[in-house]
């Protein structure tokens, strides 16, 4: 019965998004009583290091950690409001039901854990074990990703679990397994300011990950050339030796025809080819047509840009290629990331000092939430959930036989569409907001409202949680202790900070209660976090991320380990493929040809401007969180059109007008903003905000073949300008959805 | 190893206001910002500016009060206005050539950027410059921002004709002595259309 109960107004009116302003217990100096808990940000993967200032059990400030290697204090507006998201007037403190034309009423736990595990049991028997589905998210921390999956396997046994780092990191680890054999960034970032050129792709840095802005510049004071490629002019553009204002889709015109006058100047490493590669020729050959003015036409930009960016990334002695959701998010994500990584195995720099790669998680635990087995196709350790001996390890591990574990499952995307089709009945999700985040919202929401129950967890009722029948009432990052692993591969500790208020529970309890209800008490009996980090590590002993050598005890010490770390005398793994050793059973890395193809929707007569989707520096992700805190929203306070002046004037668009963008799926109605810094064929619209002002109301629920990442970064489009709306949602407040 | 002082480099800016927002949480702050970021002309460019006091030598702010209500610290730094003694005329506001006070009309007082008194003080950084994570502000000592960077600080600047000096440092290319802002004439057309260096438009005509 998953249909919101009341209009969402009536559910803003009770549970928010509301604003966050003043600290608990108001603007006071810090006081000798408090304690200092050196923790991390909760938000993006870059995981700054922080301090939160804590006075009898409640969050009231934080205080810069400068000692924390990775960001020196250093943190962004996010980190710095984000202590304002405990002590919320939103915040859940007991379980919630759905009550018909009402709303939500608060229930005992008990009560609500009889009504989870029994629907769970009747749906699972009136439709099989699989018609149950989970959906997860990648700012859980290593402990909850692994309990997630085991829960899914062991205590629900259904295959179809995946998470929302299918919305983020898939394509990357995809091309980083099939190229190096590893899915990991593969340099710490000490290694970027020690570079002579880098070349970011697809990665607005400055406001999806500031803290590696400093390491940027920081290579720029020591002579490195910089090259952005993005449709649009972000912040750290600005000041590029060379800007590539590439088409949304057209990136493999820029990596091929690049690799096309490496090759033909000679700017290649061929003794490194011959002793570290296979698939070199093939490659060669594939490049062949991609001259400067083929690219260019795949690119959208001159064939000069195309030149200058060989002849800076060529010649140089040292080099560091990154990219992020730009290139990734496409229905050849997965190309697109191997025609860049190509670029840095055939120049051999890679795997020693200032030579290197690195893909830029987007989510808190967006590296550890992909390797402890809650993606439909995988188990514990990054190991494969099809390979005959991965299962019998994890089943040893486990307890459990090894054909009582599912193959593998639907990702997400998929996982909603049977969803809507009627195959799966039944749903739990943590951490997931998918009404907001995932591509097609209108066919998202449909979905749900398919649902014979669906259960969540969360600590504010977002607007996912709407259509729950029953709203667990869980736990903030700081209200527990773990690990997780940032976007150079460091596993860090996470410390509690307060206790949960009132009835809400820590995530894990919650999980291990349900499956102790559904008969496996034994098998999740854990009496804290760190019981499970120790079952981690044995179930990721031997695989692809090896946490055995690494303990919470060790986590401290040291300020993090970059896995592998397969023995607890080992000092963990920095950098990767040092002395051109890669991951692959034969040691080398293999390079793959990638044939540029348009994306699944390109504009046409009807729709004829190009969509594309993204973040900014203020908010996170689908907005759960920071549409709740004050300063964040004040700072963007509700989503935008970029559109050039040359696209606004031809529908007769000015700053400030409301524009409608509508696609052949929906439509929003947002505020235009003109701007010169955007290609004349784009507009870009952030994702943050719910309904009517939901991005995803347009975006395209394509998918990789290979990685199944949605196609966010490119749609069809067209533009109208608009009166200001005045109905119910365009009257909420911002931060909920509404226009001013 | 000097003291520290504090450096801006403009060129750095991201304008994500990590300064502006970590302003608000300095403890005497109260959660309002002294500080502000300048979105320069969005337009046309993302460039844009954080904007701390410069603490002049001599600060004009407080040569204009009438009511000496603007003090500087024996080591340099000039404060908010004086609580009994701010008559919330605004003067200063209108003579600062950075654009730093402002008069908060709900307390009737001026307000400003004080470093972080606090903070500052004692040892530590201040807040903005703590937290800045492009290197656009940043509080460390004169040999160390000359070891890591490419520019030089500068402290020297001419508004017209008048010269101040100031104990904040602004990055700037190698050949620059001294930071000149001309008089404009209000309402003059430029004689030259300055170019649109980041207009993508322009850029993809190339092709």
């Amino acid at each position: 019965m998953a249909k919101l109960p009341v209009e969402a107004p009536e559910l803003v009116r009770v549970f928010g998004p509301t604003l966050h302003r003043v600290p608990a217990g108001g603007w006071a100096r810090t006081t000798e009583d408090e304690k200092l808990v050196k923790t991390h940000c909760c938000f993006c993967g870059q995981q700054c290091g922080i301090q939160l200032r804590v006075q009898d059990n409640k969050v009231v400030g934080f205080e810069p950690w400068e000692d924390f290697p990775f960001n020196r204090g250093k943190l962004c507006p996010k980190g710095v409001k984000r202590y304002m998201q405990d002590e919320h007037p939103d915040r859940l403190k007991h379980p919630i039901q759905r009550v018909e034309g009402v709303g939500f009423e608060a229930i005992s736990w008990d009560f609500a854990m009889q009504r989870v595990v029994g629907e769970i049991q009747r749906i699972q028997s009136a439709y099989g074990k699989d018609a149950f589905a989970v959906l997860t998210g990648a700012s859980l921390t290593n402990e909850k990703a692994y309990l997630m999956g085991k829960f899914a396997r062991v205590a629900l046994q259904t295959a179809n679990i995946d998470y929302n780092g299918r919305l983020c990191m898939v394509s990357a680890g995809a091309a980083s397994k099939k190229i190096f054999g590893m899915d990991r960034s593969a340099n710490p970032w000490s290694d970027i300011p020690k570079a002579k050129v880098i070349l970011a792709a697809g990665a607005n840095i400055a406001e999806c990950a500031p803290i590696t802005t400093d390491y940027i510049w920081q290579a720029r004071e020591n002579g490195a050339k910089l090259i952005i490629l993005d449709p649009r002019m972000t912040p750290i553009a600005r000041n590029a030796d060379l800007f590539i204002p590439v088409r949304p889709g057209g990136d493999i015109g820029v990596f091929n025809g690049m690799l096309h006058i490496l090759i033909e100047r000679g700017w290649i490493d061929r003794k490194f080819i011959e002793e570290h590669t296979t698939g070199f020729d093939q490659l060669v050959e594939s490049v062949k047509k991609y001259t400067p003015e083929y690219s260019s036409k795949i690119a959208g930009v001159p064939p000069e840009m195309i030149v200058k960016a060989a002849e800076l990334w060529g010649p140089a002695p040292t080099s560091f290629l990154m990219h992020a959701r730009g290139i990734e998010h496409h229905t050849k994500g997965v190309d697109n990331c191997m025609a860049a990584i190509n670029l840095v195995i055939a120049t051999g720099r890679i795997g020693r000092e200032g030579c290197g790669y690195a893909m830029i998680t987007g989510q808190g635990n967006g590296q550890g939430g992909r390797e402890q087995g809650q993606k439909c196709d995988q188990l514990p350790g990054s190991r494969d959930i099809s390979n005959p001996e991965h299962r019998k390890y994890i089943a040893g591990v486990w307890g459990v036989a090894e054909g009582s574990i599912p193959q593998k499952g639907l990702s997400a995307v998929p996982l909603v569409e049977a969803i809507h089709s009627g195959k799966i009945k039944g749903l739990i999700s943590i951490c997931f907001n998918p009404v907001v985040s995932l591509p097609d919202a209108n066919f998202v929401r449909e979905a749900l409202e398919k649902l014979e129950f669906y259960t969540c967890i969360d600590f504010f009722l977002s607007e996912t949680a709407r259509y729950a029948d029953v709203v667990l009432a869980g736990s903030l990052m700081e209200e527990d202790e773990g690990t997780t692993t940032n976007v150079e591969g460091r596993v860090i500790r996470h410390r509690k900070a307060t206790t949960p208020p009132a009835e809400a529970r820590e995530d894990w309890k919650i999980i291990c209660e349900i499956a102790s209800r559904l008969g496996y008490a034994e098998m999740f009996k854990y009496p804290s976090p760190k019981e499970m980090f120790e079952e981690l590590r044995v179930a990721s002993k031997g695989g692809v991320s090896d946490y055995y050598g690494m303990t919470w005890e060790r986590l401290d010490e040291t300020n993090g380990l970059f896995w592998p770390c397969p023995e607890l005398s080992h000092p963990g793994t920095p950098r990767l493929y040092e002395n051109g050793k890669f991951g692959h059973p034969d040691g080398k890395a293999h390079l793959i040809p990638v044939e540029w193809r348009p994306s699944d929707e390109m504009p046409d007569d009807q729709y004829p401007v190009i969509l594309t989707t993204g973040r900014v520096v203020s908010q996170f992700l689908s907005g759960t969180q920071t549409r709740r805190i004050g300063a964040l929203v004040d700072q963007a306070s509700q989503p935008f059109c970029e559109i050039h002046p040359r696209l606004a004037e031809k529908y007769g668009v000015a700053d400030g007008d409301f524009v409608k963008v509508e696609s052949r799926r929906g439509n929003i109605v947002v505020h235009a903003k003109v701007v010169k810094t955007i290609r004349p064929d784009t507009v870009f619209v952030p994702y943050h905000w719910p309904l009517d002002r939901s991005a995803n109301n347009c975006t395209n629920r394509a998918i990789d073949p290979v990685s199944n990442i949605p196609e966010f970064k490119i749609c069809a489009v067209r533009l109208t300008k608009v009166d200001q709306p005045s109905d119910a949602i365009a009257m909420l407040e911002v931060q909920a959805g509404g226009v001013r | 190893m000097s003291e520290a002082a504090f450096f801006i480099d403009y060129s750095r800016c991201i304008g994500c206001e990590a300064c502006v927002n970590a302003c608000a949480e300095c403890d005497t702050h109260r959660g309002t910002s002294m500080i502000h970021l300048e979105t320069i002309e969005r337009r046309d460019s993302v460039q844009t500016a954080p904007q701390i006091c410069m603490h002049c030598e001599d600060p004009i702010c407080a040569q204009v009060c009438p009511a000496d209500a603007i003090k500087k610290t024996p080591d340099g730094v000039v404060q908010s206005s004086l609580k009994p003694r701010c008559i919330g005329c605004s003067n200063c506001v209108l003579s600062c050539p950075f654009g730093v006070p402002k008069y908060l009309s709900s307390i009737d007082q001026m307000m400003k950027c004080d470093m972080c008194y606090d903070r500052s003080s004692v040892g530590k950084k201040p807040m903005c410059a703590t937290v800045c994570p492009s290197g656009a502000l940043t509080y460390t000592s004169m040999e160390e921002i000359q070891r890591t960077r490419q520019g030089i600080p500068i402290n020297s600047w001419k508004f017209g004709k008048e010269e101040v000096k100031t104990k904040v440092y602004v990055m700037v290319p190698r050949e620059v002595e001294r930071v000149e802002i001309g008089l404009v004439q209000i309402n003059a057309t430029p004689l030259a259309l300055p170019n649109d260096p980041y207009d993508v438009a322009l850029m993809l005509e190339e092709m």
